[in-house]
């Protein structure tokens, strides 16, 4: 599969929200402007470009089975994929955490503007489901996993950037009393994702 | 008694981790196609939140407060290998039909909001009866809708035929649009609008 099929892939059919429903728990609680949302919708977008390929070489010099014989003949048989889960997340609550401060560092505007959301990004489904699919689809190098990685965070992007412009305009709409708020929400994504799966099945 | 029968019942309905707190949507939507996959991701996190709710309160005191959340992703991830292990073992199918929605119970909402908001500041018993409750409430959800998916979606439940055959005869068609992803959402989202407007109503 090229790199580019890939992304589009990522982008708009195998889309995180619409198709997995993952990271939804963000995804509603912070797509009330446009604003906010984009700046959550960066953010993932950056950690998940960073920790998919870090999670790949983990994933392919440690957890895979038989993947040590690297280090010596002996632990050819030794298979550590139990460990993916704990692993994988200690990965990404670390790299959230020395992202936080290399931002902080580095570009303070920045920092304020992702603000909040980046510690919050370590128990995004989004970025431990990215890495899981990774693991499962089995890419064969780290360019790919890291087109993957920009794909669905940009896939992501768009999603919570769309619902958001969206929950913005039907503010003043009469909406009965108790579909209000979360339930609209629900119902919204739902046809969005009605309209996203019209992107199934094409093939590049 | 009525204390923990308050901790047991409160999550089921007035304060529904999914339809009220809308915490834990992550995962769950993606395994309600059908009641089986379902039930057993329902069990899965109600194990996880009940245990990982127990074990920190536990630990609550000896945790700083500056590590805690790596010290909660550490108890939770080591529980959801065990869960993991454990359904790899006896129920195969359900566990590959589930995928990677097991190792996504670790960044659930529902038990990282439970240990914070509860676990932190609460006894052993009753945290561990306030993950039992809401990892209850969060499978009562999760099989309703996988009920109304699976009965309108492929006209099974639990795999087993319940729309009779002369229905499919007279030109009964399955909704094929329940089985999809999207439809998962617009069935929470109704079952909020009940859950809501029966709650104001009273």
């Amino acid at each position: 599969m090229s790199l580019f099929n890939l992304f589009i892939k990522s982008v708009f059919v195998d889309n995180m929200i619409f198709a997995y429903f993952l990271g939804m728990c963000s995804y509603l609680a912070v797509s009330k402007t446009v604003k906010t949302s984009f700046g959550l919708g960066v953010a993932v977008t950056f950690v998940l470009v960073v920790t998919v390929p870090i999670n790949f070489l983990v994933n392919k010099y440690l957890l895979a089975p038989g993947t040590l014989a690297w280090l010596s003949p002996n632990f050819a048989t030794v298979d550590l994929s139990f460990l993916t889960y704990i692993l994988f997340i200690a990965i990404i609550a670390a790299i959230v955490q020395i992202l936080e401060m290399v931002i902080e560092k580095f570009s303070p505007a920045l920092y304020s503007a992702l603000g909040i959301f980046l510690p919050l990004i370590a128990v995004n489904c989004a970025i431990l489901g990215c890495s899981l699919f990774m693991q499962e689809r089995g890419f064969s190098n780290v360019g790919q996993a890291a087109v993957f990685g920009l794909g669905s965070g940009l896939g992501w992007l768009l999603a919570i950037v769309g619902i958001a412009a969206i929950r913005e305009k039907i503010r003043y709409s009469h909406i009965p009393k108790g579909l209000q708020g979360v339930g609209i929400a629900f119902i919204i994504t739902g046809l969005m994702g009605i309209a996203f799966m019209a992107f199934m099945g094409i093939k590049l | 008694m009525s204390a923990i029968k308050k901790l047991l019942i409160e999550p089921l309905r007035k304060a529904n981790p999914i339809t009220v707190l809308v915490l834990g949507i992550c995962s769950c939507l993606a395994v309600t196609a059908q009641l089986k996959p379902a039930l057993v991701m329902g069990a899965s996190v109600t194990v996880v939140t009940a245990l990982s709710n127990l074990i920190i309160s536990l630990l609550r005191k000896g945790i700083p407060s500056r590590i805690r959340i790596i010290v909660q992703l550490v108890v939770v991830a080591t529980l959801v290998i065990l869960v993991d292990q454990f359904l790899k073992a006896f129920v195969y199918d359900v566990s590959k039909q589930l995928s990677v929605f097991v190792g996504l119970i670790i960044t659930n909402c529902i038990v990282m909001g439970r240990l914070e908001a509860f676990a932190m500041s609460h006894k052993p018993w009753e945290s561990f009866l306030d993950g039992l409750g809401n990892g209850l409430g969060y499978s009562l959800i999760l099989v309703i809708v996988a009920f109304f998916r699976e009965l309108f979606g492929s006209g099974t439940l639990f795999g087993y035929q319940v729309v009779p055959q002369s229905f499919y005869e007279a030109g009964y068609q399955n909704n094929g649009l329940m089985i999809l992803p999207p439809m998962a959402l617009v069935v929470v989202g109704v079952i909020i609008w009940i859950n809501n407007s029966k709650t104001e109503s009273k």
